[in-house]
């Protein structure tokens, strides 16, 4: 599986992409049903809204109270993962933590790593990086490797593989593992896809995972799973690699309690997923199984940017469920591919400009109609449709503007011009007189309104302003102004 | 850049604009002991613990048996036997260990984890047929066995073979996640690897399709054991 080509596409192409989707009939109808599937699952775990709405007020203060505290709490679990012989590295950005994963792998002298599911590593692009040096990285969670054999990146980070049908993957098995043949069952195709990953656990001299929540009290990792894979991938191979965004520390192992209900409610509806597999260091003297050699890499990739600024560090509460996703119409409308972000939907909107910079982004932020539904079932409250709307405060800022926190690409969407409608505009408002003046005129020239106004005239006939202002009508009324 | 000064870098960002630090935290653990102080099983008696705990487990397609200290090994050989289980691996110097090898039909072999995991890998990824676990305790509210491997019955024991049979003592099953944690105390003394067990493996990715068996074992037994004492906590 080397030196795979993958498809990489830019978020930039976003407005390009979305068209193809709407118009993907298939594509609407398998993501209409995965989303109406996943709402349902997720309202039959939250019966007593009171519960709810109390474990999400606890949920935020337990993810605040770590980001207040992000700085101490990350030195903490650093040397209670040191005390226990774990090694931790830092990353700035992709490079870095591709660079020291390959630095392990060739120490070790690793021809290959088996991956637990890790949105991490898709974040820095790892397997693409590890492929061009020779190394092999197989994803074993079943839709990261379904959507690895197709070539393709993840279409939602709790379901990779949410876009593909059963006939795709019976084809796509087909091709590809050896003594398979064509299969809509789903229980044989998911039989096939454990015996080919089977030896492969026990052959990769690398497991490497995420992490979906760290103690920094006693140096746990907490990983949670259904299928096994993250257990045999943290197990079985003599050294773990561990990647983490910084923002996923907590002061206290019991913190995680109610996070942890929280994230399988919201995620798949379930009230405990099959594992919760929790690590505390690597193999003890007198153990006979699990890694001799265990590392942390913590990420920050533009996490720090979202942190340095009050309002925006509220996106680094995030746990990852992906119930915003699950909610958007949006993201049901297009699927996770149309975004070109590793992170697609809301919270993809609101953590990819830190990730990629404003310029990339700067149209996500603007796909949503701030209905609010993300708000609404964020387990952890974060306020995604007004991060949005400062996003775009952000992407349309004079980039020559000095602000205190500037957010990379600043002014991504800025245009003179419509600076020169907005300054006209809302000075306007500001004098009676000038508006006044204004109001006369747009209603006697009303005559040479343009019959194309740029996007507008599109799908819609020309704005033409009205023959009489509405002060003017009621003044006629005796309702003067 | 280096991993050190990439390091300070990163705290140093933080650390700017971090809020003034509040690291107490006793007002936030009131609060998640108050959230979880009703839960509804805190007041339920050990049997009622136990019904919740085979229903909830059954209903994610474990197979549990009820059974009691006396007569456990020799309905679980039956059930092995029937079941066409060769090869057994578990840990003979354990009291549960060694009453079900007593109890076990001729010919079923038993394995015992005696040596690293890399010097016998390839046969305990293709010749074992069940693994054998003594659970530390059980979550009754979800359906969980809190699992804490040690060097007689290490980690893969639970995960490798494809039948996973666990023992667990009603005596131990807690109200849930929260009450296991405090009275087991976890924050002070965690196991390289605790693993909490709530059904076989299973899968969904395939259009949102339950499957069973997906890299875990396909198949799960678990025994609880009704040894007639209240828990302590």
């Amino acid at each position: 599986m080397n030196a795979r080509p993958m498809h990489f596409v830019s978020p930039a192409d976003f407005r390009e992409r979305v068209s193809g989707a709407l118009q993907d009939q298939a594509l609407r109808t398998s993501m209409r049903g995965a989303m109406e599937f996943l709402q349902t699952k997720r309202s039959t775990q939250f019966p007593d809204a009171d519960e709810l709405e109390q474990l999400r007020d606890l949920g935020e203060a337990i993810r605040q109270h770590a980001l207040a505290n992000l700085p101490d709490l990350l030195v903490q679990f650093e040397s209670s993962l040191q005390a226990l012989g774990v090694q931790v590295h830092w990353a700035s950005n992709a490079d870095e933590a591709n660079a020291i994963i390959h630095e392990i792998a060739q120490r070790r002298g690793a021809r290959s790593i088996v991956k637990g599911k890790s949105m991490a590593s898709e974040e820095v692009e790892l397997n693409h990086y590890m492929s061009e040096r020779g190394i092999d990285c197989v994803e074993s969670d079943m839709g990261e490797y379904i959507v690895q054999l197709a070539e393709e990146k993840p279409s939602h980070i709790v379901m990779p593989a949410l876009h593909k049908t059963r006939a795709e993957i019976g084809a796509l098995f087909e091709r590809h593992l050896p003594g398979t043949p064509y299969t809509e069952d789903v229980d044989a195709l998911i039989l096939a896809g454990r015996r080919s990953l089977r030896q492969k656990f026990a052959d990769a001299d690398i497991g490497l995972s995420g992490v979906n929540f760290a103690a920094a009290d006693t140096g746990t990792l907490w990983l949670v799973e259904n299928e096994g894979n993250g257990r045999l991938s943290t197990t079985v191979p003599d050294v773990h690699i561990a990647l983490m965004g910084v923002e996923k520390v907590v002061a206290k192992l019991e913190h995680i309690v109610p996070l942890a209900s929280l994230l399988t409610r919201s995620a798949t509806g379930q009230a405990i997923t099959t594992y919760f597999n929790l690590i505390t260091g690597p193999r003890r003297t007198g153990e006979l199984d699990g890694p001799r050699e265990m590392h942390v890499v913590l990420l920050d990739n533009g996490r720090t940017q979202a942190y340095a600024d009050q309002q925006l560090r509220a996106t680094l509460q995030c746990i990852r469920c992906g119930a915003c996703m699950n909610h958007c119409p949006v993201y049901e409308r297009v699927g996770g591919h149309t975004y070109g972000t590793t992170y697609p939907g809301p919270i993809g909107k609101i953590i990819s400009p830190h990730l990629l910079g404003l310029e990339e982004t700067a149209d996500l932020v603007t796909a949503s109609s701030l209905c609010g539904a993300c708000a609404e079932v964020c387990p952890v409250r974060i306020p995604i449709p007004s991060l949005l709307v400062r996003l775009r405060t952000e992407a349309n800022r004079d980039p020559a503007q000095q602000v205190d926190q500037p957010l990379r690409g600043q002014g991504a969407s800025f245009s003179r011009g419509e600076r020169l409608v907005w300054r006209f505009w809302s000075g306007a408002f500001a004098r009676p007189s000038v508006y006044r003046w204004f109001r006369w005129l747009a209603t006697r020239l009303r005559a040479f309104a343009p019959s194309s106004q740029l996007g507008w005239t599109r799908h819609r006939t020309p704005l033409v302003p009205a023959r009489r202002s509405l002060s003017d009508l009621l003044r006629e009324r005796g309702q003067a102004e | 850049m280096s991993s050190m000064a990439t390091r300070e870098r990163i705290l140093g960002a933080l650390r700017a604009a971090a809020p003034a630090a509040a690291p107490d935290s006793r007002e936030l653990e009131a609060r998640i002991n108050q959230h979880h102080a009703h839960g509804a099983l805190r007041a339920a008696s050990q049997k009622q613990r136990a019904d919740v705990m085979e229903r909830v487990m059954t209903s994610v397609r474990t197979e549990v048996i009820r059974s009691d200290s006396a007569s456990w090994p020799a309905l679980l050989a039956v059930k092995l036997g029937q079941a066409g289980v060769q090869r057994l691996l578990l840990d003979p110097a354990t009291a549960e260990g060694a009453a079900l090898a007593a109890a076990l039909p001729v010919g079923m072999q038993t394995l015992s984890f005696s040596q690293p995991l890399e010097a016998w890998k390839d046969s305990l990824f293709s010749a074992v047929d069940a693994g054998f676990t003594v659970a530390r305790s059980g979550i009754a509210a979800t359906g969980t066995l809190v699992l804490a491997p040690d060097a007689g019955t290490p980690r893969t024991v639970s995960l490798v073979p494809p039948l996973h049979v666990a023992l667990v003592y009603a005596s131990t099953l807690h109200a849930d996640l929260h009450a296991a944690m405090h009275s087991e105390g976890w924050s002070t003394g965690m196991p390289t690897n605790l693993v909490l067990v709530s059904g076989p493996s299973k899968t969904s990715d395939i259009q949102q399709t339950l499957a069973y068996g997906a890299h875990g074992p396909a198949v799960l037994w678990v025994v609880i054991v009704d040894d007639g004492m209240e828990a302590q906590a």
